[in-house]
């Protein structure tokens, strides 16, 4: 079973990887959408991702209003 | 006709299989000049007659296949008139978009959706009359319409429960959530999963090997199999309408067209 950390640190090294931001760069508290650069569309593309690589189902009403790594983790680590 | 350019999306016919590519900014909405577009590709297709086998339908946007209708012209179109006309207008687009579909639906050719990225409410209607969908393993479907106070319009309950069993679709309609590939292909609303970038390369090899087969065959096989839900689809719009009616979802679909959130498509 993953810790929180582990998730988001996974969290934050595939973001890096398919949004093109330098690795390292990224903190658990970063507000994903401003330092992403990402839309809605973009989102959706990254809760693919996620799913994808947890394996799980993360229902976009779960993530409404979250905006930062951390409580992205968390959300992620329920599901788990 | 063999080929076609239209401002919202083109065609061609070649070697028994239509390629149908949907192309307009920024994700496929589907307005008046898609529809209109649409309304001349089933035409043709009526023409074609036994010298199509299969037809690809696709999106050469990069976000996705479609993100729906064009909810900024509906809104936009609909609050410029009254509401009887309102309402007479919103009929006719109805009428017209389930013409396109139902033709679609019972085309004796097979279709085949090739979906990448968003394939969201009007854009899933679509897909789901096609006979077979076949996704990137990056695609996202969703009825989102229950957010704005809406049902699916064009089809897509009475063909979603052609397909799938009924608690999955309360889950996507009710919840108005998105589901990924995967887990559409585990309900077996996707027929075959693709990885990212090669859904085209797949869908043109599944078309190839429906077009070796005998054209009588594939049309009987197709019509015993795939019925048509008339009834259902007529009752559809008659509660679309009465839906459309109220007034919060007027209010509902400015909110959205206003919204500058990040992710405008939630409430």
């Amino acid at each position: 079973m993953r810790t929180l950390e582990q998730t988001t640190q996974e969290i934050l090294d595939l973001a890096s990887k398919h949004f093109n931001v330098p690795a390292g760069s990224l903190a658990p508290d970063d507000d994903f959408f401003k330092k992403l650069g990402i839309d809605s569309l973009q989102t959706l593309e990254m809760l693919s991702r996620l799913e994808n690589h947890f394996g799980i189902e993360l229902p976009d009403y779960e993530v409404q209003g979250v905006s930062n790594f951390r409580t992205l983790a968390s959300r992620i680590q329920s599901r788990l | 006709m063999k080929s076609f350019t239209g401002k919202t999306l083109r065609w061609q016919w070649r070697d028994g299989v239509i390629e149908l590519t949907l192309d307009h900014a920024p994700v496929n909405e589907i307005g008046s000049v898609v529809l209109a577009e649409l309304e001349q590709f089933t035409t043709a297709c009526g023409a074609l007659g036994e010298d199509a086998a299969a037809c690809i339908i696709s999106s050469a946007r990069k976000q996705g296949f479609s993100a729906g209708a064009d909810l900024k012209e509906l809104y936009r179109g609909a609050s410029a008139l009254p509401e009887k006309e309102r309402l007479a207008g919103l009929r006719g687009f109805l009428e017209r978009i389930h013409a396109v579909l139902n033709a679609l639906d019972a085309a004796p050719f097979v279709t085949i959706a090739a979906v990448h990225g968003v394939c969201f409410g009007g854009g899933f209607e679509l897909a789901l009359a096609c006979d077979i969908i076949i996704a990137d393993k990056m695609a996202r479907f969703a009825f989102p319409e229950l957010r704005l106070g809406l049902i699916p319009g064009f089809g897509g309950i009475p063909r979603l429960k052609r397909d799938l069993g009924n608690a999955f679709v309360r889950d996507l309609l009710l919840t108005g959530r998105s589901v990924n590939a995967a887990r559409a292909h585990a309900v077996g609303l996707v027929a075959q999963l693709a990885a990212e970038g090669e859904v085209l390369r797949v869908a043109r090899a599944t078309a190839a090997q429906v077009a070796k087969f005998d054209g009588v065959t594939r049309a009987a096989a197709k019509k015993f199999i795939k019925p048509i839900l008339h009834g259902e689809l007529r009752r559809e719009i008659d509660l679309f309408c009465e839906l459309f009616a109220r007034p919060t979802v007027m209010a509902a679909l400015k909110k959205f067209v206003e919204s500058t959130d990040a992710m405008p498509y939630l409430p």
